[in-house]
């Protein structure tokens, strides 16, 4: 459990555990009894009609990640990793409160008036170019699902649910310009072959991307979830570099830069390696799919039907598949795939299931549409030549298969190697 | 890889669509002034690098006051919370391999540009962008000077800094040439 979820335990003694993320199920009214009345009724609120908030019932909040990390804030205001929480997510976005957060190192957010802000491209292109927001907004713009996952999103056996485990992932709907249609606007230079991205951060990171993915279909956002950016996700403009680890979506955009090398600037440094499989395997991410309810923390009541739900995605592209089993890997059964899969985003899964009271062990595997499959943590292992030892760390970022187990008491349990 | 516009755009546009001009022209064109002080990306052939220089002697002495509170007198690196890395790489000799030396970015980095990019961007911490191009150069000589890779009395400036051969020139792994719709790794399934 995180450090900072207030009331809940209170709460749930209140008896409303519906709205909670650790009881799955609703409390069963007594057999002819009328509904409930409401605990009140509330007057209008100035503040509430200007900008509207949830429910004071629904409690679920961010944490810091890695679990017992650096808090966040900091006593010196710096945000560390935060973490959203999926064991209450419904449906594929997340609420921008919620999203997670992801710092290059700990930073203060910068605030940024819109009305100053510029973004620069330059470099490798005939007219390099100056864009104010205003600007930005007369151009062709495209809204599309994302999701963003930080690379430190490694599911370890100590973590005790989803938000611990997975909770630096998050899906917003994107609004902006393409970034090939500044590109084009600016014109490339024959020779150009990677783009550099600058945030306005302290640190002023930066990150490097090959030209090709520049041209693919990368988004310069000004809006997330249908309003603009929110401040901690890169207000007033972020880069979308959808599929790539998280560090490469450069918050705070303020200079795009094309050049014929890699530059090797601040963030690539962490990216440096010498074998070859784990440079490539830190770039895009791969098929992974997590079961989000019943998971760990929470418990079924008793015996009977549930449905069991999560979330897929790949970097690769739109989710084809999902497989769910209830015998820990022994048999697969393919799930409901909520609507149309977009291309990297958050993707809805579902399977009907009536739990039989028996100590169950629940999985989901994802294919995308390029083929790829996700892996047991034992498949990696054994690609990597350590089958004897299957925690050891994967490369790029862990996408392998997260085992949950169900006692017989219907209580929920990390059951990772 | 062009994007195939519209048709009718194209045709209320003219042919301008079509050839190598802008397609909006939306947005100014920066002046040299603004290039020049927002370009703070140094590549590999250090185009980028703005004037000055600076000594590992000079260097050190900056180190003193501005980085060894974090990063320890002996670059050793620093404790919570401050949590700074070693600077320094262990073992004496200038053919160390630069994997088996810990991540020491002064020794590791492929390219002396890079060093200098990463003081400049993002050192001190917490007090980013309050070195002169001087002190970045003087401090990215010390760094150098210590790991062994450059002679205590070189002056490093725009012309000799990007001409310093890194022990890891040219031991890393490219990155994978990214296309639509690839696996990230050809040859992994997963
Ligand atoms: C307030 C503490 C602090 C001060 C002062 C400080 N640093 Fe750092 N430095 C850090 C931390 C923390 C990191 C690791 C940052 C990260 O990994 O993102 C770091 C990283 C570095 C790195 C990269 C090391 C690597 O292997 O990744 C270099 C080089 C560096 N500092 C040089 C300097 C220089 C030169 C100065 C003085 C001008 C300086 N630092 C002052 C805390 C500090």
């Amino acid at each position: 459990m995180g450090a900072k979820r207030p009331d809940r335990r209170e709460f749930l003694r209140g008896g409303a555990a519906l709205a909670g993320g650790l009881t799955v199920g609703a409390a069963e009214p007594a057999l002819g009894q009328a509904p409930p009345e409401p605990e009140r009724y509330v007057r209008g609120d100035p503040d509430l009609i200007a900008y509207g908030e949830r429910s004071r019932f629904v409690t679920s909040v961010r944490i810091p990640h890695p679990p017992g990390g650096r808090e966040s804030p900091d006593a010196f205001g710096l945000v560390f990793h935060v973490a959203a929480p999926l064991q209450d997510s419904v449906g594929t976005i997340t609420p921008s409160s919620l999203h997670f957060v992801g710092t290059t190192r700990g930073s203060l957010m910068p605030e940024i008036d819109p009305a100053e802000h510029r973004l620069m491209i330059h470099g490798m292109v005939e007219r390099p170019l100056v864009f104010t927001m205003e600007d930005l907004k007369r151009l062709p713009s495209v809204t599309r699902l994302h999701f963003i996952e930080c690379a430190g999103n490694r599911a370890r056996s100590t973590h005790k649910d989803v938000q611990e485990s997975h909770g630096m992932t998050s899906c917003a709907e994107w609004t902006g310009v393409l970034l090939s249609t500044l590109l084009e606007e600016a014109g490339v230079k024959d020779g150009a072959a990677w783009v550099v991205a600058e945030g306005t951060e302290n640190v002023k990171g930066a990150s490097s991307f090959p030209l090709a993915k520049a041209m693919d279909d990368c988004i310069v956002a000004y809006g997330m979830n249908g309003e603009a950016v929110r401040p901690q996700n890169g207000f007033p403009l972020r880069l979308l570099i959808p599929g790539f680890e998280g560090i490469f979506n450069t918050k705070y955009l303020r200079r795009i830069k094309v050049t014929d090398e890699y530059y090797l600037n601040y963030n690539d440094y962490g990216h440096l390696s010498r074998d070859d499989t784990r440079a490539a395997l830190g770039y895009q991410v791969g098929p992974k799919s997590v079961i989000t309810r019943p998971s760990g923390g929470q418990r079924l009541p008793g015996r009977g039907f549930y449905e069991i739900s999560g979330l897929a995605w790949s970097g690769g592209g739109a989710v084809s598949r999902v497989d769910v089993s209830t015998d820990a890997g022994r048999s697969w059964q393919e799930a409901e795939i909520q609507g149309t899969a977009h291309r990297m985003a958050h993707t809805r899964f579902r399977l009907p299931w009536s739990w039989d009271g028996q100590e169950a062990v629940l999985m989901s595997r994802c294919t995308d549409e390029v083929g790829q499959v996700q892996p047991t943590q034992a498949q990696v292992a054994e690609h990597f030549g350590r089958p004897d030892n299957p925690s050891a760390g994967v490369p790029g970022l862990d996408n392998t298969i997260q085992p949950w187990r169900v006692a017989g008491d219907g209580s929920v349990h990390n059951a990772r190697a | 890889m062009r994007v195939l516009r519209p048709l009718a755009l194209t045709m209320l546009l003219g042919a301008t669509a079509l050839a190598q001009g802008p397609t909006y022209g939306v947005g100014r064109a920066p002046t040299p002034e603004e290039l020049r002080a927002r370009d703070i990306s140094i590549g590999p052939a250090g185009d980028e690098l703005p004037p000055g220089s600076g000594t590992a002697e000079q260097g050190e002495r900056i180190y003193r006051i501005r980085c060894a509170g974090c990063h320890g007198r002996e670059l050793e690196g620093g404790r919570a919370p401050r949590r700074a890395p070693r600077l320094v790489k262990t073992e004496p000799g200038s053919d160390v391999d630069p994997w088996a030396a810990g991540r020491i970015l002064p020794y590791r980095s492929p390219y002396a540009t890079t060093v200098w990019d990463y003081i400049n961007r993002g050192m001190p911490l917490y007090q980013e962008g309050s070195l002169t191009a001087d002190q970045v150069y003087a401090l990215t000589a010390f760094l150098l000077y210590r790991n062994e890779v450059i002679a205590e009395d070189l002056v490093l400036d725009a012309e000799s800094l990007p001409k310093i051969e890194m022990p890891n020139r040219d031991g890393w792994a490219p990155l994978p040439d990214w296309q639509r719709l690839s696996p990230r790794l050809p040859g992994y399934p997963f």
